[in-house]
């Protein structure tokens, strides 16, 4: 909410009781989804929220007004009316240039925004002084914000409708049979890559009984496929595709030939293809050549999931099914729309969830708060503000140190933002103990200790600031690669074993040699274990954690 | 090799043990990071044996020391078992403490090095210290592998008045301490330095007996930071800055260790050094409010019933505890994954951060199983899907799932974060019997109406559930 007064509508920056979500019919053309649904109002209503829909925003997906309005819905007249009202704006799709306008400053929108596709759109909204929140930019590694991850969700629904918008297009059955008609081979299905809506391809076609095979760039995907009934083609090639946030990314020109090779073949050899392959950012790579459609049998189909982004097979004309060759190439561009009912379900309920973290209150009333990594990574506007692209959150370990000291020093500055506020008496009872013992020890130590007591103090901070972001599974390999580095204190024994004397004290001083070598080596015999026992016991421990 | 060669190697040592700390921070890295300890080791031992300070007549006790003590290690890394890991990691935490006992006498008794004035008054505090330290963590670590071992009872023994007895101890070490920098010669500096000891050996062993079992993953990394310390006190003893640095490294973060592993247990540091948990405070609220006492009757199931639930689970969770570890169940866990998975039933395990007894203590037996780590989940990540779960399986564990944490403010573990398995649709708890955990508080969760209980070895029960999951 913005903090500074607001003349046209004072309503908005005074705090109010609840804050009223509003949710207008999608404009887009041929757009059937819907941005919540009528369990999800009864939902939102439990947080707290106050809910209005303009009248028909659920029609096309069989979603009368009256469902609405039995979970406790308001129905409005126009989309004019509720842009006026609502605090809050869910949609599916980016608003077009009538709705921008009705943006009002203070208002929250959230839907698709696809910031990196759209720089005018972002422009006006932020010139509007909306908040905008792109459930196109959650953060997807992060565990938490599974649940609010629309992408995923709509890929699903998509991955589904492709096998089933292939099956239609398709003149045979999926599942092999031996009839009393003759026998009927199953259909053999290749998906070009199993991300969420792969894997959804994957698991409709595999249980439409066809015969599944299914490639990605990501290896580590082959057991997803293998455990959805598919079987995963290789390529011929050793790289890795992983390119970060569960994306793949470009591969070199000698994996691209290979991987050409393997879709030729496949092209032969399958009756039908689900393409499903996008690098963020980029057009879609071209997988499938019109030579590779040539050579499908007649009456194959291609289903083209990419056709938004330039599609994966050159012959595909976004949003329309073609015929060439004889193969059937599906590129319609509003899969999840086509079963608006599920996708609308499944996207309401993932904006209620984002609702949940965004009102933990639960008084209805939002607070977008920008320390929660998952809701900072989704806020591209903030009161008028553009915050997009988020930082990316930090996962990886800190960066190798030049030297010791200057780590020391950079690390305690930054940890003493990362630390939280202490309540500031306990933090002044600390920084005097601190200057007091400081002075005690300048006052009275000598100088040779005080050369060691800053390393050692420094040393202390290092090994707080390493340690903190350890992840909980490997606490015990940590512990135990502790104890073996503890076992440095075989240096102590090591120097007492035979010092070099040089006449410093003569024989006669009665330095007991013998029994210090003595104990120096049973010391020394004791840390040796630890120190070769530690070192290898951590390492069987690590060479067993796995993905 | 010159004085500052080696000191300019020891740095890099130092380096290198700030990197493998820091590797092993994350799974990515931390095989890594196991490499650069090993590294940064043999680079300083190394350098001290090459240096100025060894001479060559040195070097033939040095190799047979390393030669021996090198075995002896290797040959105990090889055959420990993964669920003896917590043991083992105690042991040799007493090893460190002891060699810092010796190389504290050892430095005392030289007399070829001279001190005068306030550096004389240092070097001896310092070698008390040290030994103090080394003493602690000798016995305690010994106490504690006895506890994990089973060999000692895991009860903690209290001594009427123990924190008096304790401060007083405390006292008198000091009082020694005294006499001990003021003593003339070596030989009367020896005995306040030895009644010194004997009292922080005592010391050692009073502290960890009087530490409860459920406690033991915090005593072990806390003993882990008392062996830095150990090694970072005899570094101020023998000017030697690698010694410093890595104790202090190993210190701190064994102490930050100890301190997320109470957080995670919302437990007060000082509370679980000072130990008694679960015996002192848990009795008097449990006799005197009647509503603590669950209700109902637990339901008791076959493992042929438990398969039935599973097979026709779609989401199934796994909370493993220390029963799995003592069973020995990693592997038919796995084994029971596998079969579900390949079903399509979706298998998760939830892992609560002090499961078992030690810190990760799970993932390790998870690890050594072969589940795949992105399977086993944190309980903040999975603690908001148990309503969404239809069947959850505790295995071996009692209190990391116990709902009076939440509801009850009179019990001894209220506010402690646990698994919700209650939220299930249906809850599933393997024990041995109806006995409580080691906090030694009831568990509501037994008598809920949607939870089962599968009595018997959790080894056992498991292999009959994977058979009838098979046939």
């Amino acid at each position: 909410m913005p903090t500074e007064p607001n003349p046209a509508n004072p309503s908005s920056s005074a705090p109010r009781a609840s804050q009223l979500i509003g949710v207008p019919k999608e404009t887009f053309p041929g757009e059937k989804r819907v941005a919540t649904v009528p369990e999800v109002v009864a939902k939102l209503v439990k947080l707290g929220f106050s809910v209005a829909v303009e009248s028909g925003a659920g029609d096309a997906a069989s979603l009368s007004d009256d469902a609405y309005r039995a979970e406790g819905a308001v129905v409005v007249a126009s989309a004019a009316e509720l842009w006026a009202t609502a605090d809050i704006v869910f949609k599916v799709r980016p608003p077009n240039a009538e709705e921008v306008a009705m943006v009002r400053p203070g208002q929250t929108l959230v839907g698709f925004i696809w910031p990196a596709q759209n720089p005018d759109l972002m422009d006006q909204l932020a010139a509007a002084k909306a908040t905008v929140l792109a459930i196109d930019a959650l953060p997807r590694t992060l565990s938490r914000a599974q649940k609010m991850d629309a992408l995923t969700s709509m890929a699903g629904v998509s991955g589904y409708r492709a096998v089933v918008e292939a099956a239609n297009a398709f003149g045979r059955f999926f599942n092999g049979q031996i009839t009393a008609a003759g026998k009927v081979p199953p259909a053999k299905v290749f998906i070009a890559g199993a991300g969420v809506a792969g894997l959804a391809a994957i698991g409709a076609a595999a249980s439409l009984g066809a015969i599944v095979r299914a490639n990605d760039t990501r290896a580590e995907v082959a057991d997803q496929v293998v455990s959805l009934g598919g079987e995963f083609v290789k390529v011929d090639y050793e790289e890795e595709g992983s390119g970060g946030g569960g994306y793949a990314k470009v591969m070199s020109e000698g994996f691209q030939k290979a991987q050409r090779e393997m879709y030729a073949q496949q092209a032969r050899e399958v009756d039908i293809i689900i393409t499903t392959a996008l690098i963020p950012g980029k057009p879609a790579p071209k997988l499938i050549t019109a030579e590779m459609v040539q050579s499908m049998k007649p009456g194959s189909v291609i289903v083209d999931m990419a056709a938004e982004q330039g599609g994966n097979c050159e012959l595909t004309v976004p949003g329309q099914a073609v015929v060439a060759h004889g193969v059937t190439i599906v590129g319609y561009t509003d899969l999840a729309s086509r079963m608006a009912r599920q996708s609308s379900t499944l996207y309401g309920t993932n904006l209620f969830r984002l609702s949940e973290e965004l009102c933990k209150t639960k008084d209805g009333v939002i607070n977008v708060n920008m320390e929660d990594d998952a809701i900072r990574g989704l806020t591209v506007i903030k009161d008028g503000e553009v915050t997009w692209p988020a930082p990316p959150i930090k996962q990886a370990p800190p960066p190798p140190p030049k030297a010791a000291a200057a780590v020391a020093e950079k690390k305690v500055g930054h940890g003493h933002g990362s630390t939280g506020p202490l309540p500031a008496k306990t933090l002044a009872i600390i920084f005097a103990v601190a200057a007091v013992a400081f002075w005690f020890i300048g006052a009275y130590a000598p100088a040779a200790f005080l050369g060691h007591f800053t390393v050692f103090v420094l040393a202390c901070f290092i090994g707080y600031m390493v340690v903190w972001n350890v992840t909980p599974a490997l606490h015990t390999p940590l512990m135990s690669v502790t104890n073996a580095i503890s076992s440095i204190i075989a240096i102590g024994a090591l120097v007492q074993i035979s010092p070099p004397l040089l006449g410093v004290v003569s024989a006669a001083d009665g330095r007991p040699d013998g029994l210090i070598r003595g104990m120096a080596f049973v010391a020394l015999v004791l840390t040796a274990i630890n120190m070769f026992g530690g070192f290898a016991v951590t390492r069987r421990m690590l060479d067993m954690f796995r993905k | 090799m010159s004085q500052s060669l080696a000191n300019m190697a020891y740095l890099g040592a130092a380096i290198l043990f700030i990197l493998s700390l820091g590797g092993l921070s994350n799974p990515e890295t931390s095989r890594r990071g196991n490499l650069f300890g090993m590294l940064g080791m043999a680079l300083a031992v190394l350098a001290t044996i090459l240096g100025p300070r060894v001479t060559p007549d040195g070097v033939g006790w040095i190799v047979m020391a390393l030669v021996i003590g090198g075995g002896i290690g290797l040959f105990a890394a090889k055959v420990v078992k993964m669920t003896q890991m917590p043991e083992l990691v105690a042991l040799m935490h007493s090893l460190v403490g002891l060699a810092a006992c010796l190389v504290g006498f050892a430095s005392y008794v030289d007399t070829s090095i001279q001190y005068q004035g306030a550096e004389k008054i240092i070097h001896e505090v310092e070698i008390y210290i040290g030994i103090l330290i080394g003493a602690v963590t000798f016995s305690g670590s010994l106490i504690a592998f006895g506890k994990l071992n089973g060999k000692i009872d895991g009860k903690p023994l209290l001594l009427p008045a123990r924190h008096w007895l304790n401060l007083g101890a405390l006292l008198v070490v000091i009082w020694f301490g005294r006499s001990f920098v003021q003593a003339a010669s070596v030989g009367d500096g020896m005995v306040p330095l030895i009644i010194m000891t004997v009292i922080a050996l005592l010391f050692g062993i009073h502290m960890v007996m009087a530490i409860g079992g459920a406690d033991m993953p915090v005593v072990v990394s806390m003993l882990n930071s008392y062996s830095g310390w150990a090694a970072a006190a005899t570094g101020f003893m023998l000017s030697n800055d690698l010694l410093i640095v890595t104790g202090a490294l190993v210190g701190s973060s064994g102490a930050i260790l100890s301190y997320i592993m109470c957080n995670a247990m919302n437990r007060n540091f000082i509370s679980v050094i000072a130990g008694g948990f679960g015996s002192g405070g848990g009795a008097a609220p449990a006799k005197s409010g009647a509503a603590a006492e669950p209700q109902g009757e637990a339901v008791p199931v076959s493992a042929a019933e438990t398969a039935e639930m599973l097979r026709e689970a779609k989401s199934v969770v796994i909370v493993p505890g220390y029963g799995m570890a003592v069973a020995q169940a990693q592997h038919t866990v796995f084994e029971i994954t596998r079969t579900l998975r390949a079903k399509g039933v979706n298998v998760r395990f939830a892992i609560h951060p002090v499961a078992g007894r030690m810190p990760g203590h799970m993932n390790v037996l998870l690890a050594e199983a072969k589940v795949p780590y992105d399977i086993v989940l944190e309980m903040d990540e999975i603690n908001e899907d148990f309503p969404d779960t239809d069947v959850a399986i505790v295995i071996g564990a009692n209190d990391i799932v116990n709902p009076a944490a939440q509801d009850d403010p009179t019990s001894p573990i209220a506010g402690m974060p646990v698994l919700e398995v209650w939220k299930a649709h249906t809850s599933i708890v393997m024990k041995r019997s109806m006995a409580s955990g080691y906090a030694g508080v009831d568990n509501p969760l037994f008598y809920k109406d949607n939870n089962r209980m599968l009595f018997g070895d959790a080894k056992k029960m498991l292999d009959e559930v994977l058979v009838a999951l098979k046939a």
